[in-house]
């Protein structure tokens, strides 16, 4: 703890000079026995209880998500995952799409894999939804263009966030290779339509991103969008687990990732 | 060439100028009503002292923060050998739910801002 | 030395005034943007970057630019620059801070600005760009200061003064190479991933920031009665002429790499800049414009005829400048972003409260650069008395 009991004592007798002295400070108040209430317990103790009992936290070295576009195509204009992530997260809803905030979308195929050629491919797979969201690459350029240290890779593979410590200066998104991320430019409050208070929002001025619901993983659950797909065409784990279910499928099947020239290694693959 | 009426009347000025924050509460009121806060806990005590947490808490709450965040360490071990989950919204603010008496009442009189709730969200006014 | 900014004529204080209101309107202009947030600007989360980041990476060229007449005469000993050469490090740092200015109101959350401080990162380029920028504020500050007290007094400037003033020139390439880094190294926009970027800024540079000291020569003989002379203007000239040309010859190298590659997503950009892209014409008569202003300056430069004579220099001078600007202050920093990693084009422009904001910073920096000039005006003026 950045503050020692013994510079605490130092500062209370401090404070205790200063309010003797009638100085409007926070030491007014170290005085004050107002706040000694004695009911009973229970309710401390039911708050420590709560802490223990959540989940045990899901762990991993590398995890990685698989999206399989064929079980998602079958359920067509289906959008529980981004609606559920989108609300667990508070992410607002902008009229103008100038200003718009998204974790988790829907974007046409020919422009997610921009890269790739399309000139015999029939216009329903060009034009089929693709899921985006971060990446969460092992060599993410958004991290190493952050002034701050706003952004990190955390050691189980997740780019994560810090909003209090973002400056809002928009390099990461000028350094994301994949549209991932998402600037706050006006305060998005106003624009959430349920706001949940497990999850904070965020300010205006800050950038956001899918985080792999590490709040969650936290608790011991699976990401919302994950838990949020009937077609279970979400599958989240561990890559570096090679009984993980990730790992089997990435083994036994052919699979995608966006722009891998790039030498980002995005962990999220597509089958397809 | 005598200077001195300028001088002083400069000296004047600045000194009007940087007790400007005394002037302007004493015409403008501010707040100089002692804090009254209202403990709807109906727990014993904190995470930590009293005292510690009138005057420390924005620190305590800072440390949380980052390494929540930061360090993903959950968990809070009080003194009393108790864990806590270093939450405002689930811990802190699930006792202090009255956060207009509780927090705000002490913060304005303070004159301090914290943008705390300009992100997390308060929690409605009952237990 | 700065009470010298505070006598003046009738003249003086009209001008002194006009900045001031500019500056009015720009910081109006920028509280209701801070209050607002920067939704009200033009950017979106298709182009994040546009008018502010544009400017300040001009205005970084324009204060590197001082090197071009601070080597010759510290270096070569070149007298003919006696009389300009605090004139290019008033303009470096007026420029400097006017480059500051526009990154603080371009970010988000400014009041966190520190953090770039409190949590140092080596890994960022944009940390050392705030390194290299406010370390050749102070060096150009600390130069300027002691080389005109020295003036002043009539004594040659202490003897610690030259090691500083040659780290200055170093200094002064790194702050416009790392402003080029800070886009060159991105793998995500290929539009500006070349390694030709930061020789085309300091190429850039050299070429504008040298043009606007000549006009402000000219203004400077027109309103008071500081004369450069006719030797140093030509010399400017010469050098506009020469970085310019390699400006030009370097435009051409990316233009050629693009088209004949004919990869896609290099093309695409060029594409936007020179005929549009996806019907988002946005940029093309602004970029042929340039193209024509800069053949324009290049000819009344070229020809010793129209160089010679100073008011086809100043044209030419005019011409490039504008042309440049067009260049880097306008077109590079949305083109990067235009189309965007997708493939798609969100097109761009800025808002009005964005031109008031930026012509407010333009403001406050020829605030800060008539009052410098001023002093410096004032002591040779008492010096030569």
């Amino acid at each position: 703890m950045g503050i020692d009991r013994r510079k605490f004592m130092k500062f209370a007798g401090l404070t205790a000079a200063l309010s003797l002295a009638g100085k409007p400070t926070f030491g007014a108040l170290v005085e004050e026995d107002s706040l000694e209430v004695t009911p009973p317990l229970e309710k401390l103790d039911k708050l420590a209880a709560d802490a223990r009992a959540v989940g045990q936290p899901l762990t991993a070295r590398r995890w990685a998500m698989v999206i399989d576009l064929k079980k998602c195509h079958d359920a067509e204009n289906c959008k529980d995952c981004i609606h559920a992530c989108h609300h667990t997260h508070n992410v607002p809803e902008f009229e103008n799409p100038k200003d718009e905030i998204k974790w988790l979308w829907k974007e046409k195929f020919e422009h997610a894999f921009h890269e790739q050629e399309f000139e015999f491919v029939q216009e329903e797979h060009r034009h089929s939804d693709t899921l985006l969201l971060c990446n969460h690459c092992d060599k993410p350029p958004c991290v190493k263009v952050c002034p701050t240290g706003a952004t990190w890779r955390r050691d189980d593979g997740i780019v994560m966030m810090d909003w209090h410590r973002c400056i809002g200066c928009r390099y990461c998104i000028a350094g994301c290779p994949y549209g991932s991320r998402s600037f706050n430019w006006r305060d998005p409050r106003p624009f959430i339509k349920d706001t949940q208070i497990d999850f904070p929002t965020r300010m205006r001025g800050v950038v956001e991103k899918c985080t792999f619901c590490e709040e969650l993983l936290a608790r011991g659950q699976l990401p919302a969008c994950v838990e949020a797909c009937k077609e279970k065409a979400l599958i989240f784990g561990d890559l570096e687990d090679p009984n993980s279910e990730v790992r089997k499928i990435l083994s036994s099947q052919f699979s995608i990732r966006r722009k891998p020239a790039l030498g980002t290694h995005p962990e999220v693959y597509y089958l397809i | 060439m005598n200077n001195s009426g300028k001088i002083f009347a400069g000296l004047a000025i600045f000194l009007l100028l940087i007790t400007l924050p005394l002037w302007y509460s004493a015409a403008f009121g501010g707040a100089t009503e002692k804090p009254d806060l209202k403990i709807v806990c109906d727990a014993k005590e904190c995470v930590a002292p009293t005292a510690y947490m009138t005057a420390y808490h924005m620190d305590l709450l800072n440390e949380w923060r980052d390494e929540v965040v930061r360090d993903r360490d959950r968990l809070y071990t009080a003194e009393n050998g108790k864990t806590f989950d270093k939450s405002l919204s689930r811990t802190c603010m699930n006792c202090h739910y009255n956060k207009a008496d509780f927090c705000d009442q002490c913060h304005d009189y303070a004159g301090v801002k914290p943008y705390c709730w300009d992100c997390h969200v308060e929690p409605k006014e009952t237990p | 030395m700065l009470e010298k900014a505070l006598v003046g004529n009738k003249s003086y204080w009209s001008w002194v005034a006009v900045l001031l209101a500019i500056v009015g309107a720009g910081t109006l202009a920028y509280l209701y943007q801070y209050r607002e947030g920067l939704h009200i600007t033009g950017l979106s989360r298709d182009v994040s970057w546009g008018f502010y980041i544009a400017q300040f990476t001009f205005l970084v060229g324009v204060a590197a630019s001082a090197v071009m007449v601070v080597l010759p005469y510290y270096l070569h000993n070149y007298k003919q620059f006696a009389k300009i050469t605090i004139l290019g490090e008033f303009l470096a740092v007026s420029a400097v801070m006017m480059c500051m200015t526009f990154i603080f109101v371009d970010m988000g959350q400014p009041l966190r600005i520190v953090n770039v401080f409190l949590h140092p990162t080596p890994h960022s380029l944009m940390f050392w760009d705030t390194v290299a920028l406010g370390g050749y504020l102070v060096l150009n500050v600390t130069i300027s200061h002691f080389a005109l007290g020295a003036e002043r007094m009539g004594v040659a400037p202490p003897k610690w003064l030259k090691p500083i003033i040659i780290l200055s020139i170093p200094w002064a390439v790194s702050i416009h190479t790392v402003t080029a880094f800070l886009y060159s190294g991105l793998a995500a926009r290929p539009f500006w991933m070349s390694a030709i970027l930061a020789p085309r800024f300091l190429a850039s540079a050299f070429a504008a920031g040298p043009a606007l000291l000549i006009l402000l020569c000219f203004v400077l003989r027109k309103f008071t009665k500081f004369d450069a002379g006719r030797e140093p203007i030509q010399k400017l000239g010469l050098i506009i002429m020469y970085a310019m040309s390699l400006n030009v010859f370097f435009i051409l190298m990316e233009v050629f790499t693009a088209v004949y590659s004919g990869i896609p997503e290099h093309l695409m950009h060029f594409q936007y800049l020179y005929t549009g892209l996806e019907g988002d014409t946005t940029m093309v008569p602004w970029m042929w414009a340039s193209s024509i202003l800069a053949i324009i300056s290049l000819v009344l430069l070229y020809n010793p005829k129209t160089r010679n004579r100073e008011f086809t220099l100043g044209l030419a001078c005019v011409a490039l400048f504008v042309s440049l600007w067009i260049d880097k202050g306008l077109a590079m920093v949305v083109t990067g972003f235009i189309p965007n990693p997708l493939g798609t084009v969100t097109s761009y422009w800025p808002t009005l409260p964005e031109f008031v904001i930026s012509i407010g910073v333009y403001g406050m920096g020829a605030l800060v650069l008539t009052l410098l000039y001023k002093i410096a005006m004032t002591i040779r003026g008492k010096v030569s008395a």
